[in-house]
């Protein structure tokens, strides 16, 4: 981002920080270093990239094409207003849908999985087509909510890139000749009960699908099925069998947890459950009013998180020392044998304190073990849960969701067997990419071809389908029927809401091929199944509603409390001796998780929590690694781990533990489409089996070169020391709940010299709660999404020409090394008296009557003055034509209510006003006013913990009205008599009084 | 050295500076002109259709409720054009060889979707919404004309923004009582706008600040 950069000077930003208030905040390294640069972008409205016409301009001509090019522009902007339209064509159905209205949405309530577990949501339709996904309040999983993976599952289906056919070597051929060929071997395969055939899929927990693999193995009772998930919970699986002698399902109930304690578990944003978590996590954190019980959250975790930012006491530590820290913890609630001693003395820095804090609140405390920690932890956290007493109720068990719960690698390590042993004849690979994503030593892209047959059904032509000979396009699931389990074992119907674009099949329709009713389609395999399920005369209404809520009633696995078995459960004595090496560790990327969704354009381009880092992933490092390494951020650092190595730009972040390297999964793929292929590094190419997600003896150098990030942190700044963001202790508020507020300036309503306008009718506005933001990103997508918002591509955003309205804003505070983590969500706070609507000279954006300030895209001539003028940095420019009009798939994503922009447009944040207008039509027909909570713009929809919340500040009895009226709302830069209608309110934490820090 | 201009050429310049502020006028005007044009807006022009569709048989002749065809133009901003099926409900019963037809029954044959031209087509950045102005009291007939006279749909009105705000302005002119919104030919028993003031009120019909911002139509 910043061209020739200094070296980063710890030394200097040691002693900047120890000059520093504890209240000061910070946003990057290089605001500590004070470097120029800095200085320069904070002042200026876009970083200097941003403007200009190419990377060697030369100021002289540079201005002398600004002055030709915008003579000439304006020749043709006023020229092009005088366009006749073109002629439109209007095609009504045949037979229209009875329930269907053209120019109004219908919802579906369908399901989309990761790691096979469903995630309940209702799919938005406009004529058919699914243009934008919510939670769906009905699920147990979402409870309204949604994720950006949700989100951006509707860019995938319209993908351009899907595989469009089904192929054999490269030759286009029909379902047909495969299934014919298919048929073929099972017949030869029938004499030898299908010793022959392995079925590899990813983790299944769909009833009906098991259904399936039980009648095929039925018929074939020697064919093998394998599973195979790279971010799987694993360990989970395997710490459940040390605790209980058994796989068990393990879920949460945060809100009768007064203390949790996180074992490196990102509970908040990632996981199956992640959105109730949240919720319930959030609504236990609320202060209002009189209400000031808060919940206390530790966390314990090498990489920062969403969770990590949200803790009261964060400490930082080596994946492997969190080990020994589990271990001396489930000492200190006193149910096990703890560790000897550790090298690194932080380990028990809190551990008696933690463990009194779990003591006072049995019952009503809860320990998370991460998904990513190894076993023992797991059955630490178990062990602690049920001497805790908090099992069965904050903890509950139930039966494994995961219709065969195998040990995956293990399973995976079978099929590899087989195939050099030449016993397999089928292959059949139904979703995954196991080329990519398998442990390396499997050497599982050479050794697929030992297989005679191989088959794979995939939504795209990867990194797997290169090694097959049969290539076929899978349905997406908004395509296709299916079934899946939630996180406490709720199935829920996953319902189409569209034909296959591209002729894909679901893997239950290719699966049905094997049995002895081969006809059956989608539908029938998946309502079959619950017709055998479903005891009672009146399947089809039962049927029915279970499509329609989205939820299977009376599902949810009953919890049952296995007997624990604390003698097997032993860990390590002390932590490993790091050798002068460092730690590897593996981790899902945040956007593109296990690499997945490396060609969604909408994920590649969010800014990953955190880091902020779009479109890459990097080798992360803490500053004090960097300074021993002599490194900067990005800076080429080779990383050697068991002979093999990877060469990754570093990645400096504060809070980031020492001495570890921390690589994000997914990137470096070689087949990904138009937006995945050849970015990042592939970090697969390091991971084994036995060190899936952390291990020591990584050797890291320093070798030459640099690359070049796109990051958003340090793009639309604004200037930190204005009280920007403000915070307090749960203690000291209540003390004096303004001191939230020292130092700050909010001038009376009255300065000014115009009479006060009054707002008649409604006046929106948004209150935004900083205590339940997560910094999950979720909105980032939704907003995206909902407003036809355009991906510009990592050149554009090194530039500072993202185009998101809404950005999380990261802020730091304290100690480099382990830092308090800070979000805020920042999108046009619709002042009262904006500084844009004054300097626009042709009033494309202008006051409406309720207080929004309106953008009129056909208005807009470009003169960026608008947004040069926003001291909030919260207008984007249409530097180029980045809207796809082009390309057909992509059309049918578009938002039908909002306008697409085109070049030479500002655009920005309109708290959804097309939801708005919508809303308040319907309530003028039934002759009734808006109802509170009746609109909800995209970004409050899909937040998690309901820190977002819009509504209409003239009635005192609405949520937002009441957010406002609170003592910790403020208005972000309010000093400058802006008068935002967004307001926030102060982030409120609750460190324990015992733990000094 | 010799002067490159003679004398004369002082009141030929004279003469372009003063006359280039003419030109200029000229080519604003014609501008204007142009784009206010019937060729531009496409006022008035009869537009070819697949099947030659007469309102004036249909809704002045047989007297049929707009409604019956264009089901939507009460819940949903998109007033619809009727499926094919609807044509039917008639046609499969009278009618039954007209070759004019003959496009309707392949549509519903083959289920091919007829592709109707469209005759009021609004700029794309426009999010108009018929619903609330079948609710508000704006009758069909007030953008639409008589279309009870139209053997051919054609548009009578400009639908520029300017022809919009007249009514967002004062709505008080153009409102009608709810039972009157698909009349054709409507007269008000009385003075217009003493009538549209009490309408305005009955209904809830927003203040012209509010119809005038922005957003209401753009967004």
């Amino acid at each position: 981002m910043m061209d020739p950069r200094k070296k980063l000077d710890l030394a200097a930003v040691r002693a900047r920080l120890q000059g520093a208030h504890g209240r000061d905040y910070w946003r990057s390294l290089d605001e500590l270093a004070a470097t120029p640069e800095f200085q320069d972008l904070m002042e200026r409205e876009f970083p200097r990239q941003a403007v200009g016409w190419s990377e060697d301009e030369d100021p002289v001509k540079g201005r002398r094409n600004f002055l030709k090019l915008m003579g000439a522009s304006l020749a043709l902007a006023g020229l092009s207003a005088c366009t006749r339209q073109p002629t439109e064509y209007i095609t009504p159905y045949v037979r229209q849908p009875e329930d269907l209205i053209p120019g109004r949405p219908l919802f579906y309530a369908t399901a989309t999985t990761l790691n096979g577990v469903a995630t309940g949501v209702l799919a938005e339709s406009h004529e058919g087509r699914p243009t934008k996904i919510e939670g769906n309040p009905e699920h147990p999983a979402t409870l309204g909510a949604c994720d950006a993976f949700s989100q951006a599952s509707v860019l995938q289906l319209y993908d351009p890139d899907r595989m469009a056919t089904a192929t054999y070597s490269g030759e286009i051929r029909s379902w047909s000749t495969f299934y014919g060929a298919l048929r073929g071997i099972l017949s030869e395969q029938k004499a030898k009960s299908g010793a022959g055939i392995r079925i590899l899929t990813e983790t299944v927990t769909s009833p009906t699908m098991a259904d399936q693999l039980r009648q095929i193995r039925q018929l074939f009772p020697a064919l093998k099925w394998h599973q195979w998930e790279p971010a799987g919970p694993h360990s989970a699986r395997a710490g459940a069998v040390m605790a209980f002698g058994q796989p068990v399902n393990t879920y949460y109930d945060l809100s009768a947890a007064n203390v949790v304690v996180s074992i490196d578990s990102d509970f908040l944003a990632s996981g199956p459950a992640s959105l109730r978590y949240a919720r319930q996590f959030a609504a236990r954190r609320r202060v209002r009013g009189n209400q000031t019980a808060m919940n206390r959250l530790y966390v314990v975790e090498p990489m920062p998180t969403p969770t990590g930012s949200k803790a009261d006491h964060r400490l930082p530590l080596r994946a492997a020392d969190i080990e020994v820290f589990a271990g001396a913890l489930t000492a200190a609630v006193g149910t096990g044998r703890g560790p000897e001693s550790g090298e690194n003395h932080d380990i028990y820095k809190w551990v008696d304190e933690i463990g009194r804090d779990l003591a006072r609140n049995k019952g009503a405390s809860l320990v998370i073990a991460g998904e990513h920690q190894p076993p023992v932890v797991h059955a630490f956290a178990h062990a602690m849960n049920a001497s805790l007493g908090n099992v069965g109720k904050t903890v509950f068990n139930t039966d494994p969701i995961e219709a065969d719960p195998v040990d995956q690698v293990a399973s995976l390590e079978d099929l590899v067997k087989d195939l050099d042993a030449g016993a397999v004849d089928l292959l059949l690979i139904l979703g995954g990419n196991p080329v990519f994503n398998a442990p390396v030593e499997l050497g599982l892209r050479d050794r697929l071809t030992k297989a005679r047959v191989r088959a794979h059904l995939s939504l795209y032509d990867d990194e797997t389908s290169r090694a097959c000979q049969w290539r076929l396009p899978e349905a997406h699931y908004l395509e296709a029927w299916g079934d899946a389990r939630a996180f406490d074992g709720t199935a829920t119907i996953q319902q189409p809401l569209i034909q296959p674009l591209y002729g894909g099949k679901s893997a239950y329709e290719v699966l049905q091929m094997f049995t002895d009713r081969p006809e059956k389609s989608g539908r029938e395999i998946v309502k079959d199944y619950w017709a055998g399920q479903h005891t009672g005369a009146d399947f089809e209404v039962w049927w029915r509603r279970a499509v329609h809520d989205g939820v299977v009633a009376n599902t949810a696995f009953p919890a049952r409390q296995p007997a624990l078995h604390a003698e097997n459960i032993a860990g390590p004595a002390r932590s490993p001796k790091l050798g002068g090496k460092f730690e590897v560790i593996f981790r899902p990327d945040p956007a593109i998780y296990d690499g997945r969704f490396a060609n969604n354009g909408w994920l590649q381009e969010l800014p990953r929590p955190i880091t902020k880092l779009t479109w890459d992933n990097a080798a992360i490092i803490s500053p004090a690694s960097a300074h021993f390494l002599g490194v900067d951020t990005g800076d080429m650092l080779e990383l050697t781990y068991q002979g093999r190595s990877l060469r990754a730009p570093a990645w400096i972040q504060p809070g980031h533990v020492e001495s570890a390297v921390t690589l994000h999964l997914g990137y470096g793929r070689t087949r990904a489409g138009r937006a995945g292929t050849g970015i990042g590094f592939n970090p697969y190419g390091l991971r084994t089996a036995k060190a899936l997600w952390h291990d020591n003896g990584l050797e890291v150098k320093k070798v030459s070169g640099s690359y070049e990030f796109a990051t958003t942190q340090m793009e639309h700044m604004l200037d930190v020391r204005r009280h920007l963001f403000r915070a307090a202790d749960i203690e000291d508020y209540k003390k004096n709940p303004e001191s939230v507020h020292a130092g700050s300036e909010d001038p009376p309503r009255g300065l000014t010299l115009y009479p006060e306008w009054k707002y008649e009718g409604h006046a929106w506005g948004m209150a935004i709660d900083l205590t339940s933001c997560t910094g999950c990103s979720a909105c980032v997508v939704a907003c995206q999404a909902e407003n036809n918002i355009a991906v510009v591509g990592k050149d554009q955003v090194r530039r500072g020409r993202a185009m998101h309205w809404l950005r999380v804003d990261s802020y730091y505070k304290g100690e480099i090394a382990d830092p308090e983590i800070d979000n805020q969500p920042v999108t046009c706070m619709q002042c009262e008296n904006a500084p844009c609507e004054l300097v626009c000279p042709v009033q494309a954006t202008s006051h409406s009557s309720e207080g929004l300030n309106d953008m009129v895209y056909n208005r807009c001539v470009g003169t960026r003055y608008c947004s040069n003028n926003c001291p909030y940095k919260v207008r984007r420019f249409n530097f180029f034509l980045f809207s796809d009009y082009e390309t057909p798939s992509l059309k049918l994503l578009h938002n039908p209510d909002v306008t697409v922009r085109s070049r030479g447009v500002m655009e920005k944040c309109t708290y959804c006003v097309q939801r708005i207008n919508a809303a308040k039509i319907d309530a003028e027909k039934e002759g009734r006013k808006v109802r509170d909570g009746e609109i909800q713009t995209a970004c409050q929809a899909t937040c998690p913990t309901e820190a977002i919340i819009f509504g209409d500040v003239n009635d005192p009895n609405s949520r937002v009205s009441k957010m406002k009226a609170e003592k910790l709302n403020y208005g972000m830069l309010a000093d400058l008599n802006t008068r935002p209608r967004t307001t926030y309110l102060a982030e409120l934490r609750n460190p324990n009084p015992g733990i000094e820090e | 050295m010799s002067q490159l201009f003679h004398h004369g050429a002082n009141a030929i310049a004279r003469f372009t500076i003063f006359g280039a502020v003419f030109v200029v006028a000229f080519l604003g005007w014609v501008g204007f002109e142009l784009n206010s044009s019937a060729w531009v807006t496409r006022i008035a022009q009869q537009r070819q259709q697949p099947v030659p569709f007469s309102h004036e048989h249909h809704v002045g002749g047989l007297g049929l409720d707009c409604r019956y065809c264009h089901t939507t133009v009460e819940t949903s901003s998109f007033a619809n054009i009727p499926p094919t099926k609807t044509c039917m409900n008639c046609h499969s019963q009278i009618w039954l060889t007209s070759a004019t037809l003959e496009p309707v029954r392949a549509s519903f044959r083959t289920g091919t979707s007829i592709q109707w031209t469209r005759v009021h087509d609004l700029p794309d950045f426009v999010y108009f919404n018929h619903s609330i102005h079948i609710d508000k009291g704006i009758g069909c007939e007030s953008c639409h004309g008589r279309i009870d006279l139209m053997p051919l749909t054609r548009q009578v009105n400009t639908l520029e923004m300017s022809w919009c705000l007249d009514c967002h302005r004062a709505p008080e002119k153009y409102v009608r009582p709810r039972e009157f919104v698909t009349t054709m030919g409507y007269h008000p028993a009385g003075d217009q706008v003493e009538i549209g003031l009490r309408l305005v009120k009955q209904y809830g019909i927003q203040d012209a600040r509010t119809l005038t911002s922005c957003n209401t139509c753009h967004r």
